[in-house]
């Protein structure tokens, strides 16, 4: 039996969870007030999930506020980030807007946050 | 002289929510006074998610928690006057704005101070050494990322481990600049747990708690800077002195609200919050004034920002109707354990919500409050931190002398 310890990033409560491992199966995870939490060190222990927020190069050529619409794989961050980095827009950025429909084959867009000032 | 019923002094995620409370709460003739050319205030810049959570149920990013206010602004055709500094403020409500078309004078039912906070500089450091181009705060680095679009620097050392000193240092790090560690004077981070795990602890950045930076070195541009251990009292250890070699020095030291228009107005700032002390209505000492949002006290979630700015945007409204509620107020004393209190004053006989922090670090605490010795309600902690605001609901007595928060080990 193994001991894990996380602190779960899900809200800014920060629980301490404790999972406790017999090879590679759970046995018990605790300490989590949420469901979530739960569900967050399943990702942890398996494939950990980050949403990724960052900027493109505006139509401008000045900064605009992105992110991913749901969690990426941890592993392949820096692979989106280069992907966002080449992107250019074709005209100015809109909120809300996707931007890219596939980031570094993930399966999740690229939407925007923010407009870019007219 | 013109005259608007509630006039609010700035365009940040406390202003913006103060704005719309007062719409709503029946007043028409709002003005918001922003100096930027865009509302929203810092959220602009904070572009991580972590916002929301408490207020809309869901994980927002900085500029679309804004955008959700704005939104409401613009529902409301609220009048916004961006590009512009208000540079006075009189006790009898006569506010002194300054923008390009001039100087004007506008009488207020009602102000609201929302101006925020700034963050603490090198100069209130004393880092001995030479004065060399590198060195930023850290949301002057977030600015430059994620607004202006330079990267400040490639090797980065970080002193203080404040929330924003956390998120730079992933974004740095996204961006492909290297951190080479997070210096904390303190034994443990004033950073929220989920961000020491998601923006350190994601990319194998070293947090050195007890640390500090005890020496600046280069001429022109930063070279690199001399960490050492500190002791108990906060000394640096002679003999620990580490060099890292790095081109920028982000600081992430504090943050101090922007009480330069509440001075000016006459009011005394509590020494423990840098703020005005305020009401359960949040109004300060001077009637028709009110405060919310971090001119008030530095909140770690801008959902209790906006929380507390209705609170405030409400009464304003009230205030200039001739409507506000007043009564016999009773003051509220920070005792063991807590290093503040915000309302300062509550009135007797209601319920009130009240905010505070923690003095120190520790584990399952009771947090309770006393009126002459006896406790009237009690919240169980697992773990207290001065970095994380808590909140007790009171129900206010009638008649007793005193009113004081204070913390315990649970039993």
């Amino acid at each position: 039996m193994k001991e894990k310890h996380y602190t779960c990033i899900i809200c800014p409560s920060g629980c301490e969870i404790t999972a406790v491992l017999d090879g590679e199966k759970i046995v018990s995870i605790t300490g989590n007030t949420c469901k979530r939490g739960e569900e967050y060190v399943k990702n942890e222990l398996t494939c950990p999930m980050r949403t990724l927020t960052t900027t493109v190069c505006g139509f401008s050529g000045r900064p605009v506020a992105v992110r991913t619409a749901d969690a990426i794989p941890k592993a392949k961050l820096f692979e989106a980030m280069a992907e966002v980095n080449a992107f250019r827009p074709s005209r100015p950025v809109r909120f809300g807007e996707t931007l890219i429909a596939d980031l570094a084959a993930t399966g999740v867009p690229l939407i925007a946050t923010a407009s870019e000032e007219e | 002289m013109k005259e608007r019923s509630v006039l609010i002094v700035g365009g940040g995620p406390a202003g913006l929510a103060a704005a719309v409370a007062a719409y709503d709460a029946g007043v028409r003739d709002v003005l918001i006074v922003e100096r930027d050319s865009r509302v929203g205030g810092i959220l602009k810049q904070c572009i991580h998610p972590g916002f929301g959570l408490h207020r809309f149920g869901c994980e927002l990013t900085g500029p679309e928690y804004a955008e959700r206010y704005a939104e409401e602004v613009r529902r409301r055709g609220i009048e916004v006057r961006t590009g512009t500094f208000v540079t006075g403020v009189t006790p009898e409500r006569v506010v002194t704005l300054q923008s390009r078309e001039g100087i004007e004078e506008i009488r207020a039912g009602a102000v609201v101070l929302a101006m925020g906070c700034r963050e603490r500089p090198r100069g209130a450091l004393n880092i001995p050494g030479t004065r060399p181009a590198g060195i930023y705060t850290a949301g002057t680095a977030q600015r430059l990322i994620n607004v202006e679009g330079y990267l400040p620097g490639r090797r980065v050392v970080i002193l203080g481990s404040g929330d924003i000193g956390l998120i730079t240092a992933r974004r740095m790090t996204l961006e492909g600049a290297k951190v080479l560690a997070v210096c904390e004077l303190l034994p443990y981070s004033g950073g929220l747990a989920r961000n020491i795990e998601q923006c350190l602890n994601d990319f194998d950045i070293p947090l050195l708690l007890s640390h500090t930076v005890t020496e600046i070195h280069g001429k022109e541009r930063l070279t690199g800077v001399t960490v050492s251990s500190v002791d108990e009292n906060r000394r640096p250890i002679p003999g620990t002195e580490r060099f890292f070699d790095c081109d920028t020095l982000l600081l992430s030291v504090g943050l101090i609200p922007e009480n330069e228009l509440t001075e000016k107005l006459g009011l005394p700032l509590d020494r423990r919050t840098g703020g005005a002390a305020v009401d359960t209505d949040r109004q300060t000492a001077i009637p028709g004034v009110f405060a919310c949002g971090n001119v008030l006290h530095v909140h770690d979630l801008v959902d209790y920002v906006s929380g507390e700015a209705e609170l405030a945007g409400k009464a304003a409204a009230a205030f200039a109707k001739g409507e506000l509620a007043a009564g016999e107020e009773l003051a509220v004393t920070a005792g063991a354990g807590i290093r503040y209190t915000v309302p300062q004053r509550v009135r007797r006989g209601e319920t009130a919500e009240i905010y505070f922090r923690f003095s120190d670090v520790s584990r399952k605490v009771e947090v309770y409050a006393e009126a002459d010795g006896t406790p009237l309600a009690v919240k169980k902690l697992l773990r207290a931190a001065p970095g994380e605001m808590q909140k007790l609901k009171v129900s206010v007595p009638a008649d007793s002398a005193n009113l004081t928060i204070k913390m315990r080990p649970q039993a």
